[in-house]
């Protein structure tokens, strides 16, 4: 279909008619409240007295953040669920890869939807779920922990101490399969012949383990942690909703976001939130370049 | 070949017990739907399916615009992918293909917000909507996100080597119109990318929990994950109920999946595999 000459679009043009839409709406949602976000930080201001109520506070929201009990106990659980949930998802998701990589032919793709499965449904269905499971006396997972191992009745969601376990499982549970995916895609770009020549030469399965997967799978560890780092730290919807949107008995399930959530929207200080938000985010940009130096990849610097 | 192998059952056994674990809750879930919430909340707990489905569906139809929730959860959904497929289509073309200033510093400025966590937007997207007088209304769940900065990633890196830039350019030189070199050419040629981006798209979509949380306010507009929340309660959760509308929300999910997992799965690992 030919367009009339002067509706033509002219290629010198083209580029920035295409990525005008994206461009805008980037600049309009992602940038720019990014920024007057920094602005609020150092404001005071509680949104439901008008946008005249602002007023210049200097650095008092970043002290008060940093002298406030609860921004430093939900940074400690948020770290302590970030590590709890994703420490074992690498160390269980690497082993789960290997064995299907090697040993599943047949089913290989129905395991794999099995696993992955977790990962795309709605975290909020699968909180109410667990919630349920983790129920104290009716839940299955006592039924299940006192038919098999003669364990008493836990009280995962009422005590500060276990509900954060219970919340690193869910996490872990979610995960597991993502991570297993991308470890296998990894393992499939590792040469047979590098095995083949290792058991010639007379290296047994657990040698070959270390001294070959391992390292090839370098990359893809650096990869899958950086994420599981970034992930773990924002961690919000399955605390919110397992602790009913309050961060549980003593805070203790309350991470960062949830914290920042209730300051803004349950307590209406966008002020101190807008400037914790970006306290934390100093947190997560350290915390991402520290796994960044563990994990360089040698010979680069 | 002869490689030493641990035995192959204790292989399948270990895996197996895993993918049990991880798929027991969705059977959970799906008895429970069946299950009245005195059965539910009961010694033993009910391990196969019960006949109480019609029941707890009126329940949650009483407690909820249900089908309404589901709707909007649908429209949302189907809003979100189309407009983000169209931008980020268009964005991931001309940045692999066009030449044009500060190219490569938009681009950088564009990946770089993939790093910024998402805890960051929560207040600037609420005031953002706000002044817009969006709140409420189900334009600032897919308008936003349409501009996906993981979106145009995917777009780019498969833009740059699916279409041939000699192709475009001979159709340029053959008087091609640029919007018909990208709607007749360039998008035929990305249509993988498409599917697997519409996939995400769909799917981050409609168990978007937080993006619902911060914008909308009236149960008549919520999504499903809002409104299957506003059913807990601290004395009077409808577990019945409650269950029932989490299949229900599964349910697309556990379609989409079934028919496009393979698609899916290479389609991330494709990315990560670099």
């Amino acid at each position: 279909m030919r367009w009339p000459a002067f509706l033509r679009l002219s290629p010198r043009w083209a580029p920035y008619v295409f990525i005008s839409p994206f461009l805008l709406l980037f600049a309009v949602f992602g940038v720019f409240p990014l920024l007057f976000s920094l602005y609020l930080a150092f404001q005071s201001w509680e949104p439901t007295s008008g946008l005249d109520a602002m007023e210049y506070v200097g650095l008092a929201n970043f002290a008060f953040a940093l002298e406030d009990e609860w921004f430093w106990k939900s940074l400690k659980n948020t770290a302590w669920l970030a590590l709890a949930s994703g420490v074992p998802q690498h160390l269980v998701a690497i082993p789960l890869a290997v064995f299907i990589h090697t040993s599943f032919k047949r089913l290989r793709d129905g395991v794999i939807g099995a696993y992955f499965l977790p990962y795309i449904t709605s975290t909020v269905a699968i909180a109410i779920m667990f919630s349920s499971l983790f129920s104290t006396d009716f839940g299955l997972v006592n039924a299940g922990l006192q038919a098999l191992f003669g364990i008493d009745n836990i009280d995962w969601l009422g005590k500060p101490e276990n509900i954060k376990p219970a919340i690193a499982f869910i996490v872990f549970w979610r995960y597991i399969g993502f991570n297993m995916v991308l470890y296998l895609a990894a393992l499939q770009t590792i040469p047979k012949d590098l095995y083949e020549a290792a058991t010639m030469d007379g290296a047994g399965r657990l040698q070959q383990f270390f001294h070959i997967t391992l390292p090839s799978l370098k990359p893809m560890i650096f990869f899958g942690v950086t994420l599981s780092v970034i992930g773990g730290l924002q961690l919000f919807e399955e605390p919110f909703i397992l602790t009913g949107g309050k961060g549980g008995a003593d805070q203790s399930a309350m991470t960062s976001a949830v914290y920042l959530y209730r300051m803004a929207f349950d307590f209406n200080d966008f002020g101190g939130a807008s400037a914790m938000s970006w306290l934390l985010f100093v947190v997560v940009a350290l915390m991402t370049w520290l796994t960044n130096r563990a994990f360089r990849p040698r010979g680069q610097s | 070949m002869t490689r030493e192998r641990l035995a192959p059952w204790a292989a399948y056994c270990i895996v197996g017990a895993g993918a049990l674990i991880m798929l027991a809750p969705f059977y959970f879930m799906f008895v429970f739907a069946t299950q009245s919430r005195a059965n539910i909340f009961n010694l033993p707990p009910p391990l196969w399916f019960g006949d109480d489905l019609l029941a707890n569906l009126k329940i949650l139809t009483e407690r909820l615009p249900f089908w309404r929730n589901l709707g909007w959860s649908l429209y949302v959904a189907l809003a979100s992918t189309a407009l983000t497929l169209l931008f980020c289509s268009m964005g991931g073309y001309a940045f692999a293909l066009m030449e044009f200033r500060f190219k490569k510093a938009l681009f950088t400025l564009v990946m770089a917000t993939m790093l910024l966590p998402s805890f960051m937007s929560m207040i600037p997207t609420f005031m953002i909507m706000d002044a817009l007088g969006w709140i409420d209304q189900h334009r600032a769940l897919y308008i936003p996100g349409a501009a996906s900065a993981f979106g145009i990633f995917l777009m780019r890196q498969f833009a740059a080597t699916a279409v041939p830039k000699e192709l475009v350019e001979a159709a340029r030189m053959d008087g091609c119109g640029e919007f018909a070199i990208y709607w007749r050419i360039v998008l035929p040629l990305l249509k993988p990318a498409l599917g697997t981006l519409g996939l995400i798209t769909f799917i981050a979509s409609w168990n978007n929990f937080i993006g619902p949380l911060i914008v909308m306010r009236s149960l008549d507009n919520y999504t499903l994950p809002l409104a299957l929340r506003t059913l807990q309660s601290p004395v009077n959760t409808e577990w019945g109920a409650l269950m029932t509308g989490s299949a229900i929300a599964t349910i697309p999910l556990l379609i989409l999946f079934a028919v496009s997992s393979r698609q899916l799965i290479a389609g991330l690992t494709a990315g990560a595999v670099k």
